[in-house]
């Protein structure tokens, strides 16, 4: 089935089988693979990536069924390929990642998160990465970083 | 895991949905947000050859609050659940309930209609419409009904749908005003499925006797369902913390459990009596708005 999306800004085009999922295509096909595979059923959360504005897990979500749809993964959260964006940065300073397999899942889980709510407190936070695994950092930095970028997203919201 | 080969349909009408699932024998499958089949069909416990998407069925994902109760659309995701200011005073037992399931990323996918169509017995959705008496109803090539939740539930994982037939909407009869209600579930994550849980709700008379007792209890067996033996015992008394815990001692010993990997029996009996028991607690003392 030949599909249409919106990959980080850029139209595209692809040709996918439907038993293809959302996260094989970005990987094998599309050459994203900043987007991380684990568990492959939904329990990990290491392969979220943001549909029209959504944190969804690419595993569990068909390729075809992204037809039409804006899909976001790690790779746009960084447009210039240069600077790190703001939850990157706190990531960074907090120390928020140790072996990075789970941490492209938390930065997109997280940005979708405070898009949405950038006044998320820290309760809010854990609630929602509650779905996110991490076996090495054991959270409290990876909180703390996400509440630390919060400040940016609400200047930009502010902005906007 | 790579899912099995199948072949995918996106259909624009209800009518096209159900015709070209009817004419697959039962091979077929509808797929609303994929969040239990695509698991299952990873594993090899599904493997249907034709998949068809109900997400480009326009209408069926629609909250509506109506004399008779409040009407939610199939395809109605947990988001646009938890989202709905207005069902904290039309239904606030759903809008509760619905803070308790899966994760975020899920939430955002996963639909009412295919929790129902899913019948996991440790899933909140099956067990509130069964407590709340919940209809749901059923669009086939052919003809419509509408079934009691408690009917539609027939075994774990089991329901009453027929090949070819799709759930369109759940109506929740209307909430009356001044209930008492209350949720509580124990999982080990958050998000994750409870080990066991308990939504609740009675009315109360001029002398503050409960009467209408819907006590309901899921991640127990192969069904969720109603517990009598702790409704009988409430009705016509009055909520306190001594009835609470008389009531979660009958619950305790009434509740049929099964042991699985996640708790044994007695574990999970122990477990419902205290649950019943602080919902008891909660919904006796909670505040009702005027
Ligand atoms: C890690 C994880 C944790 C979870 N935790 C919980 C939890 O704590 N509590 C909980 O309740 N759920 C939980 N879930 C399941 C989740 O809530 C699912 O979203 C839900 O059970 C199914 O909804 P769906 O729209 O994704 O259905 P799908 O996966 O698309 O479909 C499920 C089944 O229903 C059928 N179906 C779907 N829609 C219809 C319809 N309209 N008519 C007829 N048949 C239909 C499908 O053919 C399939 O058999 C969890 C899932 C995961 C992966
Ligand atoms: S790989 Fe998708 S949730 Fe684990
Ligand atoms: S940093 Fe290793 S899993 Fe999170």
């Amino acid at each position: 089935m030949q599909i249409r999306m919106t990959l980080n800004r850029e139209p595209l085009e692809v040709e996918v089988m439907p038993r293809v999922t959302l996260a094989d295509c970005l990987r094998h096909q599309l050459g994203k693979t900043g987007t991380h595979l684990a568990c492959e059923h939904g329990v990990c959360g290491a392969c979220t990536v943001i549909v029209n504005g959504q944190a969804v897990r690419s595993c569990l979500m068909l390729a075809v069924q992204a037809n039409g749809a804006e899909v976001v993964t790690v790779e746009g959260l960084t447009p210039d390929d240069e600077e790190f964006g703001p939850l990157q940065q706190a990531f960074r300073k907090h120390n928020a990642l140790q072996c990075g397999f789970c941490t492209s899942g938390m930065l997109t889980t997280a940005h979708a998160l405070l898009t949405a709510e950038p006044d998320a407190d820290h309760e809010r936070i854990r609630s929602v990465i509650a779905g996110n695994i991490c076996r090495c950092t054991g959270y409290l930095s990876i909180v703390d970083a996400i509440h630390e970028a919060g400040e940016s997203y609400r200047a930009n919201k502010e902005r906007a | 895991m790579k899912l099995p080969p199948f072949e995918y349909a996106s259909p624009r009408t209800l009518q096209e949905a159900t015709t070209l699932l009817s004419k697959h024998n039962g091979d077929a499958r509808p797929i609303a947000g994929g969040q239990s089949l695509l698991p299952l069909m990873a594993f090899r416990l599904a493997a249907p050859s034709l998949l068809v998407d109900l997400a480009n069925i326009p209408g069926l994902d629609r909250i509506e609050i109506r004399d008779d109760g409040v009407h939610v659309g199939a395809l109605t995701r947990w988001c646009q659940i938890e989202a709905d200011r207005r069902l904290t005073a039309a239904h606030p037992l759903l809008s509760e309930a619905v803070k308790h399931i899966a994760h975020y990323q899920i939430r955002n996918r996963g639909t009412i209609g295919g929790s129902l169509a899913h019948a996991d017995p440790a899933a909140e959705m099956p067990a509130l419409a069964i407590t709340c008496g919940a209809e749901i109803t059923i669009a086939g090539a052919k003809v419509s009904r509408v079934l009691a939740a408690k009917d539609f539930i027939t075994g774990p994982l089991e329901t009453a749908l027929e090949p070819g037939e799709v759930i369109t909407s759940i109506r929740f009869p209307k909430w009356r005003s001044h209930r008492r209600w209350a949720f509580q579930e124990f999982s080990k994550r958050r998000g994750d499925f409870a080990l066991g849980g308990v939504a609740l709700h009675f009315d109360e008379d001029a002398q503050g006797h409960a009467s209408e007792v819907h006590i309901g209890v899921f991640g127990t067996g192969d069904t969720p369902g109603r517990l009598s033996a702790a409704e009988e015992f409430v009705r016509g008394k009055k909520v306190d913390a001594g009835l609470a815990q008389a009531a979660g001692n009958i619950a305790r010993s009434a509740v049929r459990v099964a042991s699985d990997m996640h708790a044994g029996a007695a574990y999970r009996q122990a477990l419902i009596g205290t649950l019943i028991e602080r919902a008891l607690v909660e919904a006796a003392s909670r505040a009702i708005e005027e």
